[in-house]
């Protein structure tokens, strides 16, 4: 929504401010203004010239030496142009030698304008500028008077032939205006027309709100002999009003409705177009004029379309419409889409005598469905949507008849066809100063309450508390509403800051996010960073996954709309994404690169959905570049030990995982769950995804893991006797896991064995083909004694022994 | 014996000034020192000593044993400073060389700057909860006074699963399962992500994340709404941070208002980043809807509330001057060891 500042002036002929004070007051008062635009922002020492004579250029046969008049006294100055279009004697707007313009003829608009100097023309001397209408910053759309190509010729357009040589020819041509644009939210219908932004305006700088006084028009005929109307979807049309305009004269409308409209942007067309832009503007009414001579049997019907009927809009533009449709139509055919756009089988041409005019309202969602569902969005559209105030519809006409005969363009007939079968009655909403304080957190007096609510038009009584709420402002239905009125015109900026001093409450972080922090710190100790991947992705990605057809990770929710193949399902797991980084990355040629995500994945439990799929955080690492398997393993083992999963952990080779190296991954299970996997990524997949380095996963099922028992640190003690250490090197069969022969040292051990650790694996020339070699460092201590050589030779022999059934030997 | 002993000091001090290092002193110790030594065969030959003299003479030559100890002492102390001194200075290394750290991973800045608004809720009593992110129609719109049809409903760009699942849009439904549970009062923040359909691009993405807060209590007021949120706003941007409200429209709170801080990169004098304006648009908040606590069963007669609702990303975005959305997803290692 625009306005310039003149056009809201027009209603509130006391205000007085600059475009930046308006703009700030305003937005603070609630009508948030989003930029403006100042006309004249570069344009200076411009004013009326009168060229009194042409000369030729002596050196150049495209140039004119022109002698300018610049004021009443008769004082000239020579200006050189190459312009076709100037004669002697025509008035045109001068830039002096130091003034400003907007744009160049050469260069084109400049955000700082273009200064004037003098200066000679092949030899001859010129003292300024003749300008064109685009050298105002504007164009013959919004000026039609004005020369294409050339110079604005002034004294052509009758309006400004008496303008007095000398004068300001910026202000002429209503330049020093600005407008406005601002962001009107969806509740305030009213503020999308130029008066309900006046009124907030009037109110906001306390300043007297004078609308347009609508008078009585029309000759002594009635407009019943003209044009009757039928509604038969009285649902969807809830007011229809009709009025008759005969003896046409189309004519340029007068300059301040032209200069109004092309402020905001309008292109004036004609005396009868620009009445219902303006008008439309004004009160943010739609109105549609019809040539009453194509409209057949002298009948307007309003229907809903038939399924499949087909119509042409005016912009030539055949659609096809179904039943949800609102159509108005004469006593053959339809003639227009409902509060949309006109059809080009009754728009005004410049051959118009008779002319009807249509202010109606509709419902505003059918309308706005329909236009969704044809692909259109007009201006009367977007109005309609908002859902019109029906009471507006028959001033706007009356308004439009008003101009109409104000403008000399056509004899309005008498009387008026309205279709209001429910009459839209104001509402009252009780106040009550004390709550409405106690909301607050104010001490807002009941008068200068009732003052901001007569301010905006609405009509207190302090008697009975209630408030009567013009139609106009449905937004208004609780005392809730009446408290944010209260609040917008005391200033926001006044009600104070205070903190609740309400019951007490305990503020923290669900057992989740804490998990979730901890993860994060831990394996952020390992070098990984936190990655972000969007929930969705293509269902492509299953294949790149190299997913056979029935793995249950393809059972994925389906979005119904969305943005392209490419974001169309929701996630089933984060590898994708993650995978999707990580090439990034290599693409990028970033080296040893760790990432992790905690990624929502969502898993159906039915398709399609018919009650909440299950989201669960999945926390997925993934790297290349110094990393192996026995890296990632770590980082899992640490998690877990750090979140106090002490409990019995297994790593089984081959998780049946597609996307994994079949030989490099296992399934981690804890206490019988299966609650994460960790892997070296298939080479197959690597290549999919356009990775060139070998690459690990793991993902920890989080979700899983919240629930489960932690144990909680107890202090175990320092150790009080010394230890001692061996050393045992074992050779066995390569298909025999590390796992295994640790299994072997736990349980023969017992006790005894405080710790061990694998410090060699070994295969290769050293020893037989088929073998490998482990070599373990096995620390003993009893808590309560030292030990003796004897009695831990006694239990390694019995490790050694026990190693040797699962043909596990010393190496030799 | 005096003369003997007279010169056996005399030797033995000229050795010790002149032993040249450390080992030396030992050999010196132990020649007149030692059980061999000179001293010692002075004591020895005390029988030669008249016996009236004997006392005096074992006096004179433990005298001599401890000036010689004390000198031999001096001696090695002088020998320890002096390799101790050339050690050091041997030992000079250049610190300018950089210094060993270990490669720690880096939080995602979204991350980082959720935490810190998470920790300035938390202190002022705030329970962080969570919501579903495919969440019903119900309580993405309806239950937030937005009904089936509402034009604020298309405004939103929502991604449809069924007609009655979506990707929520705001975190604002996660209010509605607050109060649904019935526990009063209320105070709690919602971070999240939400899901609109909007083109990639440098200031968008169909998914961010939101932080949604809630109050609900007796006596909540417009005050306690602006106090908490400038609050929040000093702690995350700094003292000196200023805030403005303006009065704006959401279908679920009335009044309404949109909150501005004061443009911390210029402090308020207006820059590329606040567009000249000096403040920047931070979030959305009002006081709950009547309408909305009654749908939630709880009487708005007796309890108020206000809500808010804080776009992560915007926030991160501009604490870090970060100039494109799209680094928040693309997980360029470069652009995440930044934070």
């Amino acid at each position: 929504m625009d306005t310039s500042l003149s056009w809201i002036k027009a209603y509130v002929p006391d205000l007085e401010c600059t475009a930046q004070e308006y703009t700030d007051a305003m937005t603070l008062s609630g009508t948030k203004v989003e930029g403006y635009k100042e006309f004249d922002k570069n344009l200076d020492k411009i004013v009326v010239g009168k060229i009194n004579k042409i000369e030729k250029h002596p050196d150049a046969d495209k140039l004119i030496i022109c002698q300018v008049q610049i004021d009443e006294a008769g004082t000239e100055t020579q200006i050189v142009t190459g312009a076709p279009n100037v004669k002697e004697g025509d008035k045109v707007p001068v830039v002096l030698d130091g003034g400003h313009v907007a744009s160049s003829h050469k260069d084109g608009e400049n955000e700082n304008g273009f200064k004037i100097k003098k200066g000679k023309l092949r030899g001859v001397e010129s003292f300024g500028m003749m300008c064109s209408i685009e050298e105002l910053g504007s164009n013959t759309d919004m000026y039609p008077d004005a020369a294409k190509d050339g110079i604005y010729i002034l004294s052509d357009n009758p309006e400004y032939a008496d303008a007095p040589i000398g004068s300001d020819a910026v202000g002429l041509l209503g330049l020093h205006d600005v407008t406005f644009e601002y962001e009107v939210t969806s509740n305030r219908v009213d503020c999308f027309g130029v008066l309900g932004i006046a009124r907030e305006a009037a109110a906001t700088f306390g300043k007297k709100f004078v609308p347009p006084v609508v008078k009585e028009t029309g000759n002594q005929e009635d407009v019943n002999h003209y044009i009757s109307v039928e509604v038969k979807a009285p649902d969807l049309c809830t007011r229809y009003t009709a009025r008759v305009v005969k003896n046409i004269k189309l004519a340029p409308s007068p300059e301040w409705m032209q200069r109004r409209l092309a402020s905001v942007g309008i292109r004036p067309i004609n005396n009868i177009v620009d009445i219902t832009n303006y008008v439309m503007e004004e009160y943010s009414q739609p109105m549609h004029a019809y040539d009453l001579d194509c409209i057949e049997d002298h009948k307007i019907i309003v229907r809903k379309a038939e399924n499949g009927e087909k119509f042409t809009t005016l912009d030539g533009q055949e659609r096809e419409l179904d039943d949800s449709m609102l159509m108005i139509c004469d006593g053959k055919r339809a003639v227009g889409l409902a509060g949309i756009m006109g059809g080009e089988n009754s728009m005004i041409t410049d051959h118009v005598q008779t002319m009807l005019f249509e202010a109606a309202t509709f419902d505003g969602t059918n309308i706005r469905l329909s236009g969704k569902k044809l692909g259109m969005r007009t201006d009367a559209q977007a109005k309609f949507e908002k859902g019109l105030d029906p009471n507006t519809a028959m001033e706007a006409m009356n308004r439009a008849c008003q101009l109409v005969e104000e403008l000399g363009a056509g004899e309005v007939v008498g009387g008026a066809i309205d279709y209001y079968p429910v009459k839209k009655e104001p509402i009252t909403i009780p106040y009550d100063a004390a709550k409405i304080n106690a909301l607050l957190g104010t001490d807002i007096s009941e008068d200068d309450m009732v003052a901001y609510f007569e301010a905006i038009d609405l009509l207190p009584d302090k008697e009975k508390k209630i408030v009567t709420v013009p139609t106009w402002r449905q937004d208004l239905e609780r005392m809730a509403d009446l408290a944010e009125e209260v609040a917008r015109f005391y200033g926001y900026d006044k009600i104070p800051m205070t903190l609740p001093e309400s019951s007490a409450t305990r503020g923290g972080l669900s057992d989740k996010l804490v998990l979730e922090n901890q993860v994060r710190n831990i394996v952020e100790s390992y070098g990984f960073c936190e990655g972000m991947t969007f929930s969705f992705e293509s269902p492509k990605v299953y294949d790149k996954l190299n997913l056979k057809q029935d793995d249950v990770l393809r059972k994925s929710i389906v979005i119904a709309n969305p943005l392209g193949e490419d974001y169309s399902v929701m996630r089933t797991s984060a590898l994708g994404g993650m995978l999707s980084s990580l090439a990034v990355n290599y693409n990028r040629r970033n080296q040893d690169v760790r990432l992790y995500e905690l990624a929502n994945v969502y898993l159906p439990k039915q398709i399609p959905l018919t009650e909440l799929p299950d989201e669960r955080v999945q926390f997925t690492l993934g790297a290349y570049g110094q990393v192996d398997f026995y890296d990632m393993k770590g980082v899992i083992e640490e998690v877990f030990y750090r979140l106090g999963l002490r409990g019995k952990t297994e790593y089984q080779p081959d998780a049946q995982k597609a996307f994994l190296h079949p030989g490099r991954q296992a399934e981690v299970v804890y206490e019988g769950s299966v609650v994460a996997y960790i892997g070296e990524v298939h080479p197959a997949v690597l290549k999919n995804f356009g990775i060139g380095e070998r690459s690990y996963v793991a993902v920890v099922d989080l979700a899983e893991l919240i629930a489960m028992p932690k144990e909680s640190i107890k202090y175990a003690g320092v150790p009080k006797f010394p230890s001692i250490t061996r050393d045992i090197s074992l050779t066995m069969k390569k298909r025999v896991l590390a796992g295994d022969v640790e299994a072997v040292i736990c349980k023969k051990g017992g006790s005894l064995v405080e710790s061990f650790e694998l410090f060699d694996v070994y295969e290769g020339a050293q020893i037989m083909e088929g073998f490998k070699s482990l070599a373990y460092k096995i620390v003993f201590r009893a808590k309560d004694r030292t030990l003796t050589d004897e009695e831990v030779t006694n239990t390694m022999d019995k490790i050694i022994k026990a190693l040797e059934e699962i043909e596990v030997t010393l190496r030799k | 014996m005096k003369e003997k002993l007279s010169k056996i000091m005399e030797d033995a001090m000229a050795q010790i000034d002149e032993s040249g290092q450390l080992d030396r002193l030992n050999d010196i110790r132990v020649a007149f020192l030692g059980k061999k030594g000179e001293l010692t065969s002075v004591l020895k030959s005390m029988k030669e000593v008249a016996p009236e003299d004997r006392p005096k003479v074992g006096q004179m030559v433990n005298e001599a044993r401890s000036i010689i100890e004390k000198k031999i002492e001096e001696r090695r102390t002088f020998f320890e400073q002096k390799v101790m001194e050339e050690k050091i200075k041997s030992e000079t290394i250049d610190v300018t060389l950089p210094g060993k750290r270990t490669l720690l991973g880096h939080r995602h800045p979204n991350t980082i700057t959720l935490e810190e608004v998470e920790d300035i809720f938390i202190g002022l009593g705030y329970q962080v909860v969570e919501g579903p992110e495919i969440e019903f129609d119900y309580y993405n719109f309806e239950a937030l006074n937005i009904p089936a049809n509402h034009p604020a409903k298309d405004e939103q760009d929502t991604f449809y699963i069924t007609k009655d699942i979506l990707l929520r849009t705001q975190t604002s439904s996660v209010q509605v399962h607050e109060m649904e549970k019935g526990k009063l009062p209320i105070r709690m923040i919602a971070p999240g992500r939400v899901f609109r359909s909007d083109e990639v691009d440098a200031t968008h993405s169909p998914t961010f994340h939101q932080i949604e807060g809630l109050v609900v209590d007796k006596n909540i007021t417009f005050a306690d709404l602006k106090g908490t949120l400038q609050e929040f706003a000093v702690r995350l941007f700094g003292e000196g941070t200023k805030v403005k409200f303006r009065p704006h429209h959401f279908q679920f709170t009335e009044p309404s208002a949109e909150m501005d801080v004061s443009c911390f990169k210029c402090g308020g004098k207006g820059c590329r980043f606040c567009k000249g304006s000096g403040w920047v648009e931070i979030l959305g908040c009002g006081m709950v809807h009547p309408h909305v606590l009654e749908m939630s069963g709880i009487d708005p007669e007796e309890y108020t509330g206000f809500a808010f609702g804080v776009g992560l990303e915007r926030i991160a975005l501009f604490k870090y001057e970060i100039d494109d959305m799209r680094l928040m997803y693309e997980n360029d290692t470069r652009f995440l060891k930044q934070f």
